[in-house]
């Protein structure tokens, strides 16, 4: 299936959990947060909720800002 | 002298500078300009990782039991943005503080202050601490106060431009409207710029650019630290009034008589 991350389109394995994808991006999870199409997804929640195809992945943390 | 702490959402600091960890040349010049602003507080924007999530993260340059981060909602033009994107920040580990920016237009940065004032209502209900960018208006300033704001950031000019404190009399009236922490948010382009904002009773002020732009960023980062620490004390210690004329400061009795 395709989903887009931070505004990338990727192809996926069908199911894949919010838990697999951070693995499979190799993305550190101290202060990063997720939203599936443009609803939080809680961290407790990260290995239960399975993408569907066309979702919209936001994967945020802090950066250099004022 | 005796002072207060700055409080805000129940947290004590004794530091009324607040700074940024945006534009640094590098991090490593940004953590020894934290370290020597001696701020408590900085500042970050909420932004996608980079795929794959490798590389360097400004967070190994912060330590995070030291420095409180303060998570901005800046690029947002939306309350809706500016809410979700406060979430985020939450949901990220970043704790219930929110540097509340809703901007107006990308050429000035001035906010959107009916965005603002509609974000600052939701999230302070939603239990965040607000602490809300705002203009140089004590009626906004009431407005955000009312609405549940944790204190008021009024700029001292727009972000980034190093004009200074523009507008010190709307920022006085403002002292005397609000009644919970004010702190000048943008525009200080020097160390002066911060000590007239503090001279003028503010509770704290915000820089970045100031800081990060300076062509010895650290220095800089030392000169604001006394700026602040100075205008803080003249502040407490109470100026002497302005007056047109001269007032000797030596007795005009006992002078020697030269007459011949």
């Amino acid at each position: 299936m395709k989903i887009t991350v931070n505004g990338r389109e990727m192809e996926v394995a069908d199911g894949l959990s919010v838990e697999a994808l951070l693995a499979h991006l190799a993305v550190k999870r101290e202060f990063t947060a997720v939203a599936v199409n443009r609803e939080i997804t809680p961290k407790a929640s990260y290995a239960s909720v399975a993408l569907r195809d066309g979702d919209r992945v936001e994967i945020v943390r802090p950066m250099g800002g004022g | 002298m005796h002072d207060t702490n700055l409080v805000l959402g129940g947290k004590d600091f004794t530091s009324r500078l607040i700074v940024g960890t945006g534009k640094y040349s590098t991090n490593e010049i940004m953590r020894q300009a934290h370290d020597e602003s001696g701020a408590e507080i900085v500042t970050v924007a909420v932004r996608r990782v980079s795929l794959p999530g490798k590389g360097e993260s400004i967070l190994d340059f912060i330590d995070t039991k030291r420095f409180t981060l303060l998570p901005n909602t800046a690029g947002c033009y939306t309350a809706d943005e500016a809410i979700r994107t406060a979430y985020l920040a939450r949901e990220a580990g970043l704790g219930e503080m929110v540097k509340l920016e809703v901007i107006g237009d990308a050429r000035t940065l001035f906010p959107d202050v009916q965005g603002l004032l509609e974000a600052t209502k939701t999230l302070a209900r939603e239990g965040f601490v607000v602490m809300p960018y705002t203009n140089d208006d004590p009626i906004i300033a009431k407005r955000l106060e009312d609405a549940g704001a944790a204190c008021v950031m009024p700029l001292g000019a727009p972000i980034g431009s190093g004009l200074g404190i523009r507008n010190p009399y709307n920022i006085k009236i403002i002292l005397e409207t609000v009644s919970v922490p004010v702190i000048v948010d943008a525009g200080v382009g020097t160390a002066s710029d911060a000590a007239i904002a503090m001279e003028l009773g503010c509770d704290g002020v915000l820089m970045n650019t100031a800081i990060a732009g300076a062509r010895d960023a650290v220095a800089m980062a030392r000169a604001m630290r006394l700026a602040v620490e100075a205008g803080r004390l003249a502040y407490k210690a109470g100026r002497i009034g302005k007056k047109l004329y001269a007032t000797a400061s030596s007795p005009l009795e006992g002078l020697p008589d030269w007459t011949s």
